[in-house]
């Protein structure tokens, strides 16, 4: 088995969730980017395509107590347990058709290999994948709109956020043309994080020290000593990710003051919550 | 009309009575058959299933047909290897209804892939850590080793069997018969395990995640265990409905006891391995990633401890008691009862293996799903079913499936011969 070198990428993004007023430019200009069809009638959204999501929160108090959180959720591009790059969904599909890149650690869709068993939804505890129910269709002239950086997808198989891998490859495009070796943390961004007003949404490359998703996330590379299969656990106490106790290992973070946000990251069992929620990488007890 | 491919002394109903019972059943081959193209030339939009539940009603009946037609690996493996010889009796029905099982959960599987013309992909680019390439790759091969099985039995129709070459290749099939016993119990055991593991392996589903051995999570044991337990009911329930159609007796009770008594023994061990992984998951497992056992049979409008309960209690522990007990056993009506519960259990258990594992929300803030399938994924459920109907029927027709059948049916010729 593969793992993860220090000299690999490891692309990840914290979202702050109290900068984020679920105004869904990243939803809109991810279709845009990614040439997601839409259906006539998408008030269904469980056979809609939406690569990032956004679900609402709520802390479950009546007013004037009520507050709302909106949650971006695009895929996690999981690292698996211990972070080795058996995702959810890499590990169950028979056919490869999605892989896990160790050397950026994106979690890729190959959609000429896929031929839609949907094993990879069922494993995926995030709701991020999703399968074309319908053949793909835009209205009259929205064709010319279509990225022809992105190949549009057939009916039949299953797609999801690639965190615009075509960025990246245009990027160490450009930087190989320049003679440079690596790319820079501006030249490759994804298309939700240069679209966001509220700057909620930070991208880049978890291993640099230099990038600033990473000086946020400031995520601790040693297994969490509670749970071996949890790596990448970040050390600043505002941040956590989503159901981090399945061993996942997401490579999305979020990021909020507010406590009962956080909470809402996982499922815990009575009193359980106050006992771990200071709980966070080895570093933070240091 | 077809009395020269009847088997000797064999007593039918006449040929247009049968003609017209196929034509009945035809008439729902054809219909599952329409929804098929429907779902092949339109795509699978033609099913209720979503994004939430991409896994559904079509691969819980894969699960189930395996699951049943577990029999026939069982059956084959106790006839062939621990050479019980009374169920040479029963084992070519076995074979039959295995073959429908196994032909149906291929052709299900065709239907259920969006891409059915990369079918083939899942043995080309073949992921070795997935469940579902074990599933495709053993369920093919034992596939192929059913349609062995059941060759030397269409060999012996009365004309083909006029054939020299063909009555030796079916007696010479019949003398080579374990090695392909013993392969098929091989193979069975690791695609009716895989197919456990498919539900087992999902850690990021907590509801259907287990600990295991090495690479196969307990799921993986239990599936090949209850497959084996309870594939035998339903061997035992086709016979008994075929003996109601046919209104003869076919399998003596000696046969059935057996089958019946063996039956019981895998359940009740079974079931005792399924309530030790129950718990386990429960007080274990699942609280270990924060979750309570209610979370999965709570606040939603279907999945209750019902199903739980009725699982294995009434469709396990029931069946198992009434199975190992002598008195009970050999009572018709409650064994009977047994092995209608223990169908209802296995195909119970299935469905909660896949549907109420994409019904239960994960994160905190998702809700349950719950979905009801279109007409046209219970068309091509129910399509399996007819075209299963016709095969035995068509089978029992013409071919020598029951050894025991000309005795146990003798009075009328010889009154006749009077």
């Amino acid at each position: 088995m593969k793992q993860n070198n220090n000299k690999a990428h490891k692309f990840g993004m914290v979202i702050d969730l109290d900068k984020c007023t679920g105004c869904g430019s990243c939803m809109v200009s991810c279709m845009s980017e990614n040439n997601v069809p839409f259906k006539e009638d998408e008030s269904n959204k469980k056979d809609s395509i939406t690569w990032m999501r956004v679900y609402k929160l709520t802390n479950g108090k009546s007013f004037p107590d009520t507050e709302i959180v909106y949650m971006p959720r695009p895929c996690q591009h999981c690292g698996g347990k211990g972070d080795h790059g058996h995702s959810p969904c890499v590990s169950v599909c028979p056919a490869v058709a999605t892989d896990y890149g160790y050397d950026t650690g994106i979690v890729s869709q190959i959609y000429t290999r896929c031929f839609g068993c949907r094993y990879c939804m069922g494993a995926c505890p995030y709701h991020a994948r999703y399968f074309n129910w319908w053949d793909p269709k835009w209205p009259e002239g929205m064709e010319n709109y279509l990225s022809p950086n992105v190949s549009p997808r057939m009916r039949g198989v299953v797609e999801k956020c690639s965190f615009c891998y075509h960025r990246y490859q245009a990027a160490r495009d450009t930087a190989y043309y320049e003679g440079r070796d690596d790319i820079e943390e501006h030249e490759y961004q994804t298309a939700c994080t240069t679209a966001c007003p509220a700057g909620a949404i930070v991208f880049g490359d978890l291993n640099n020290p230099a990038h600033k998703v990473h000086q946020i996330v400031k995520p601790d590379p040693h297994p969490d000593p509670r749970n071996k299969h949890v790596v990448g656990k970040s050390r600043n106490p505002k941040v956590f990710r989503l159901l981090e106790r399945l061993g996942t290992n997401p490579k999305v973070y979020y990021l909020s003051e507010r406590e009962w946000v956080r909470k809402q990251g996982d499922n815990y069992l009575d009193g359980e919550w106050d006992k771990i929620k200071n709980h966070h990488g080895a570093a933070s007890h240091g | 009309m077809d009395s020269a491919l009847i088997p000797e002394g064999a007593k039918r109903c006449s040929f247009p009575k049968f003609a017209i019972g196929i034509a009945i059943v035809s008439a729902v081959v054809l219909w599952g058959v329409f929804a098929m193209f429907l779902c092949w030339f339109k795509g699978l939009n033609q099913t209720n299933m979503d994004d939430y539940y991409g896994f559904a009603l079509w691969i819980w009946a894969d699960l189930a047909v395996i699951a049943v037609g577990g029999g026939a690996f069982f059956t084959g493996l106790l006839r062939y290897i621990f050479k019980i010889d009374e169920l040479k009796n029963i084992i070519n029905f076995a074979v039959i209804i295995g073959f429908i099982c196994y032909s149906s959960a291929l052709l299900i599987l065709a239907i259920d892939i969006g891409q059915p013309l990369r079918g083939w992909f899942i043995f080309w680019h073949a992921n070795v850590h997935s469940m579902l390439t074990e599933v495709a790759f053993c369920l093919s091969a034992y596939f192929a080793v059913l349609t062995i099985e059941f060759i030397p039995n269409i060999l012996e129709n009365r004309q083909a069997n006029k054939v020299p070459f063909f009555h030796h290749l079916a007696h010479n099939m019949h003398g080579v018969m374990a090695v392909f016993a013993a392969t098929g119990a091989f193979l069975s055991f690791f695609h009716q395990g895989s197919l456990g593991g498919v539900a087992g392996v999902l850690y990021g589903r907590p509801f259907a995640v287990r600990e295991g051995l090495l690479i196969w999570p307990w799921t993986f044991f239990l599936f090949t265990w209850s497959a084996a337990a309870f594939g035998p009911c339903f061997t035992l329930l086709v016979t008994k409905i075929t003996e109601t159609v046919t209104g003869k007796k076919l399998v003596k009770d000696n046969v059935v006891h057996l089958l019946a008594k063996i039956s019981g023994w895998m359940i009740v061990t079974y079931i005792i391995a399924k309530i030790i992984d129950t718990i386990y998951w429960a007080m274990v497992t699942a609280p270990s990633l924060g979750f309570t056992l209610s979370h999965f049979y709570s606040n939603n409008g279907f999945y209750g401890y019902w199903i739980l309960i009725t699982e294995i209690v009434l469709c396990g522990v029931v069946p198992g008691a009434i199975l190992i007990m002598k008195s009970t056993r050999e009572n018709p009506t409650l064994r009977l009862v047994a092995i209608i519960l223990g169908t209802i259990g296995i195909c119970l258990n299935r469905w909660v293996m896949v549907l109420q594992i994409m019904a239960v929300p994960v994160m905190s803030f998702d809700t349950w799903a719950l979905y009801f399938p279109s007409w046209q994924e219970i068309a091509t459920t129910i399509l399996p079913v007819a075209y299963g109907i016709i095969l035995i029927s068509v089978a029992y027709r013409y071919l020598p499936v029951f050894p025991q059948e000309q005795e146990l049916n003798t009075i009328e010729p010889v009154s006749k011969t009077e």
